[in-house]
């Protein structure tokens, strides 16, 4: 990295910074956090939705993945269930080199998908 | 933000991003990947990453050895091997094209220089099939997967060597093209293929074991036994970018052959093994 020019660094810096501020425009809308836990539960077990449980074991669950934390004691986790939220929302922001999907943040659930999977996790 | 944070952050950033101007050299990438799985797996001896997950799942592993008794991609040795000698209208055949034979697999990917491109051997036979006045085959699946198989089976035993020349520019750049593809993320789903196959390989999944990167190329044509049929490396390549929910690439795309160039060449000193049986 020493043998960057100081030019190259400073179009770097420029480009990245410019990355950095997109995701702003992706930022969890202000929706209401009074989702329902069976259906976040249907949501978070079901292929095609959250399909939490393909990468994190979640008490009651069938077959849990091991590439994720186990779904436990979520709120020792998490201050808030906002907090969870918007983990779920986007968990890029919290840490870059994370493999868990931005679910909301690339429409990959519904705003009702979403409050009710953030009901069901907060819930465990 | 303050001024001077401003400029620390963006001298950071700066320099996080400009890293890659200054990257490794295939060889060090190459050692570093090999050395990676082998400290990740120090169970697995190196000529088994061939294998796939069967390396590292001792339970689908029976099974499979199972299945190798009597090896679905029979059929297709054998059809391939009459496309191989099957003259073309024209009386000329692939041996025409290919004069040493239908054990070149080893060859290839590999970059012409007069061309400025990653020649593969798919494209390579849809050329000599041009050239002869007959119908390109289609890339994914089909007879192009029987004669690969044919071609993978004459090749068993060779080492993958490829090669990335280094008095071409334009081969270093299709190389880093590849390498850029295996690890950014794409799809709705965000991933890339390294966030599956090395970061989390030997993880599971559900109840599926992610299979090691080391290895993955070497025995393609492959029977997969959720196609029920013969696929090529460039139909798997397609169905993970749909998996992750992203805009398959076309098969033979530039983006394709640049992954498997790069792909390939981290498996350099592996035997070719295939054609394959797999989940």
């Amino acid at each position: 990295m020493l043998l960057v020019s100081p030019q190259l660094r400073g179009v770097a810096a420029v480009f990245s910074l410019s990355l950095l501020m997109a995701p702003a425009v992706a930022d969890m809308p202000d929706i209401a956090l009074n989702g329902n836990v069976d259906a976040g539960k249907e949501v978070a077990m079901t292929r095609a939705k959250g399909n939490c449980i393909a990468c994190h074991l979640i008490p009651g669950g069938d077959s849990p993945g091991a590439i994720g934390p186990a779904l436990i004691a979520m709120q020792t986790r998490y201050s808030s269930k906002a907090d969870l939220a918007k983990q779920i929302w986007d968990p890029t922001v919290k840490n870059p080199d994370v493999v868990m999907p931005p679910f909301g943040k690339h429409g990959i659930l519904s705003n009702q998908e979403f409050v009710d999977v953030v009901e069901y996790v907060w819930s465990l | 933000m303050n001024k001077t944070l401003t400029t620390i952050t963006a001298l950071g950033i700066g320099c996080l991003v400009a890293a890659p101007l200054i990257a490794s050299t295939p060889a060090e990438d190459q050692a570093a990947w090999q050395a990676y799985f082998q400290e990740r797996f120090p169970q697995v001896p190196k000529d088994d990453f061939v294998n796939g997950v069967y390396c590292i799942d001792p339970v689908g592993r029976e099974n499979w050895e199972a299945i190798e008794e009597f090896p679905p991609y029979e059929t297709a040795l054998s059809e391939g091997e009459e496309m191989w000698n099957t003259p073309f209208a024209n009386g000329k055949s692939y041996a025409d094209c290919f004069p040493d034979g239908p054990g070149i697999e080893s060859k290839y990917p590999h970059w012409d220089k007069e061309r400025g491109m990653v020649v593969t051997l798919p494209l390579a036979i849809n050329e000599c099939r041009e050239a002869n006045g007959e119908k390109p085959l289609k890339y994914k699946k089909g007879p192009i997967a029987n004669l690969l198989a044919y071609m993978a089976y004459e090749s068993r035993g060779q080492v993958v060597n490829v090669e990335i020349p280094a008095d071409d520019p334009r081969a270093l750049a299709a190389y880093e093209a590849g390498k850029q593809f295996y690890f950014a993320r794409r799809g709705q789903l965000n991933f890339s293929c390294a966030s599956c196959h090395v970061a989390n390989s030997g993880t599971t999944l559900r109840t599926e074991i992610l299979s090691p990167a080391l290895g993955h190329t070497t025995h393609f044509p492959v029977y997969r036994s959720k196609w029920g049929e013969m696929g090529t490396l460039h139909r798997r390549f397609s169905g993970c970018n749909s998996q992750v929910r992203a805009k398959p690439f076309e098969a033979q795309s530039e983006e394709f052959r640049n992954l498997e160039y790069f792909l390939t060449y981290m498996n350099n000193g592996l035997e070719l093994n295939g054609p394959g049986a797999r989940k």
